[in-house]
């Protein structure tokens, strides 16, 4: 964006991920906004505008996002709740920062949280403009499609069931390493094949779970940045995009004959050029593990590499912390699962700790770029790129 | 299946028939085929559509397995684990038509493979709260 406010990531918060029976999704929106707002030195006074991002306020499992300011202080402040299916808290984001380049405000909050009913996603047809026919004969679950997604591409691109576990055993791996993860105990590849089928080829240890959490940050004019932290990140890049005629999304009846690429070759394409840098440049990269075929499929969609070379690439253990393009560092959706409206702000959360220095143990060495990308219902994606 | 036997929803395959196909729309302006019938061509926009027909037959594109019970609602048949038997569901490739999406029938689980030759039919699926058998379609491997 030359020439427009280029924005700054100024402070960051997370509740952690899980599963907590005594706190409502708003209480850990909260707990997550409170952080991040100290992590920046600010009050919630000086905040100017806040977006906030939840699913669920709109399927009636949590409050309005902006219900938080009658716990954080009623100060008029402009606060947009925001629910965009699985880029929620991606378009959060966007938002504000679409404000601030646009010169409207200086400094605002983010903020993103969910917290889902037990078990597998279960939608009702009809918000999704479906029949009733396809959920009455069990087709509207997510994990089908993920898994028939991934049963293609392992059959065009030569993807084997090893790397599947190998992927899934690095998330727990990572996962131990982050005290806000939800499944920390570390499963070896055996285990996880060996785990129940859920749905052909996809094991219950490889499927990330609906769950619970929030995450935060304090966003402001890049110019601005260092009267706060030492340590700012900035945001080069944000984008969103929904899917194409032809691409092969959740929750579809069908498909036409012709295809296109799904909204993650979109999203990441458009978030790459408006940073102007290259794939090669990413130190780290955060991307939507579903399951190990979402992460597999979303590094090709996303430019990292081929398509196929992902069973070469994970073999030699290239997307492990130390290797040479770390992805999932903080174990992803797979040990975190899936609150909707904070996942992409928790990846977020992740690059810039990452980006600080401050990922203690699962830290990458020196990274100086991030990379964030969220996909999911209904054919959605959205990208950011981070620099210190 | 009787007589008295309803599709699971109308406009979704032919019934009664031998050879059950599936219903859709095809675009006046630039041809596409849509399943199920739309009322505008989701490629071009336009509502010059007119009602076609798939071909019985096409080929596996993808496909999984349904090992857990999943939630109803939206699931219509409420299962335990005594009852619940997994199933397939996979897309079918209907050569130059579409993809389509369906339960899969008469095959073992093990035994799907992605190419294989598929048809249509039309499989009793649950009973309704007026005890009427209640129909779908499916697709299955041809022998």
């Amino acid at each position: 964006m030359g020439g427009q406010m280029d924005v700054a990531i100024i402070g960051i918060g997370i509740h952690p991920f899980g599963r907590f029976d005594d706190l409502s999704a708003l209480d850990m929106g909260v707990t997550a906004a409170r952080q991040a707002l100290s992590d920046a030195g600010v009050a919630w006074g000086d905040v100017e505008f806040a977006v906030g991002g939840s699913l669920g306020s709109t399927q009636g499992t949590s409050a309005a996002p902006d219900a938080m300011v009658s716990r954080l202080g009623l100060t008029g402040v402009p606060f947009v709740n925001v629910s965009n299916g699985c880029a929620t808290a991606g378009t959060a984001l966007s938002m504000a920062c679409t404000s601030i380049r646009a010169g409207v405000h200086d400094l605002g909050l983010v903020v993103g949280f969910d917290k889902h009913p037990r078990g597998a996603f279960d939608p009702d047809p009809a918000l999704m403009g479906l029949g009733k026919w396809y959920g009455d004969t069990g087709m509207m679950l997510t994990t089908q499609f993920f898994a028939m997604k991934l049963q293609r591409y392992m059959h065009d691109f030569g993807i084997s069931r090893d790397t599947l576990a190998r992927i899934a055993a690095k998330a727990y791996r990572n996962a131990a390493r982050n005290p806000n993860a939800w499944r920390r105990k570390p499963w070896s590849e055996d285990e996880i094949l060996a785990s129940r089928m859920l749905n052909e080829p996809l094991t219950q240890y490889m499927l990330c779970s609906p769950a619970e959490g929030g995450a935060a940050v304090v966003v402001c004019r890049a110019d601005l940045a260092r009267k706060f932290t030492e340590h700012p990140v900035f945001v080069k890049a944000v984008s969103m995009r929904t899917r194409k005629f032809g691409s092969f999304e959740v929750m579809a009846p069908w498909m036409p004959p012709e295809r296109a690429d799904g909204p993650a070759v979109q999203a990441a394409q458009a978030c790459f050029e408006e940073a102007g840098i290259e794939r090669g440049d990413v130190d780290v990269i955060q991307v939507q593990d579903s399951e190990p075929g979402a992460e597999l499929m979303h590094l090709a969609e996303c430019g990292f590499c081929a398509d196929g070379e992902q069973e070469e690439l994970v073999a030699r253990g290239a997307t492990e912390i130390h290797g040479p393009m770390p992805v999932n560092t903080d174990g992803g959706l797979i040990a975190n699962g899936e609150p909707i409206g904070a996942s992409g702000l928790r990846q977020i959360y992740e690059v810039c700790l990452q980006l600080r220095g401050e990922a203690g143990e699962r830290q990458v060495a020196a990274p100086r770029v991030g990379f964030t990308q969220v996909y999911g219902a209904p054919g959605v994606s959205a990208c950011t790129i981070l620099t210190r | 299946m009787t007589a008295t036997s309803v599709p699971i929803a109308p406009g979704l395959f032919t019934w009664p028939a031998d050879e059950p196909r599936l219903l859709g729309t095809r675009c006046g302006e630039c041809t596409l085929m849509a399943f199920p019938a739309h009322d505008v061509c989701p490629r071009c926009g336009s509502a010059k559509v007119e009602s076609a027909t798939f071909d019985r037959n096409g080929t596996l594109w993808t496909f999984t397995t349904q090992q857990f019970i999943p939630k109803s609602p939206p699931y219509a048949l409420v299962e335990t684990d005594e009852t619940f038997e997994p199933y397939a569901v996979g897309y079918v490739e209907f050569a130059d038509q579409a993809r389509i999406e369906g339960r899969i029938v008469d095959c073992a689980l093990d035994d799907l493979r992605i190419g294989a030759e598929m048809e249509t039919v039309v499989v009793p699926f649950m009973v309704d709260d007026q005890g009427r058998e209640v129909v779908t379609y499916a697709f299955r491997p041809v022998a």
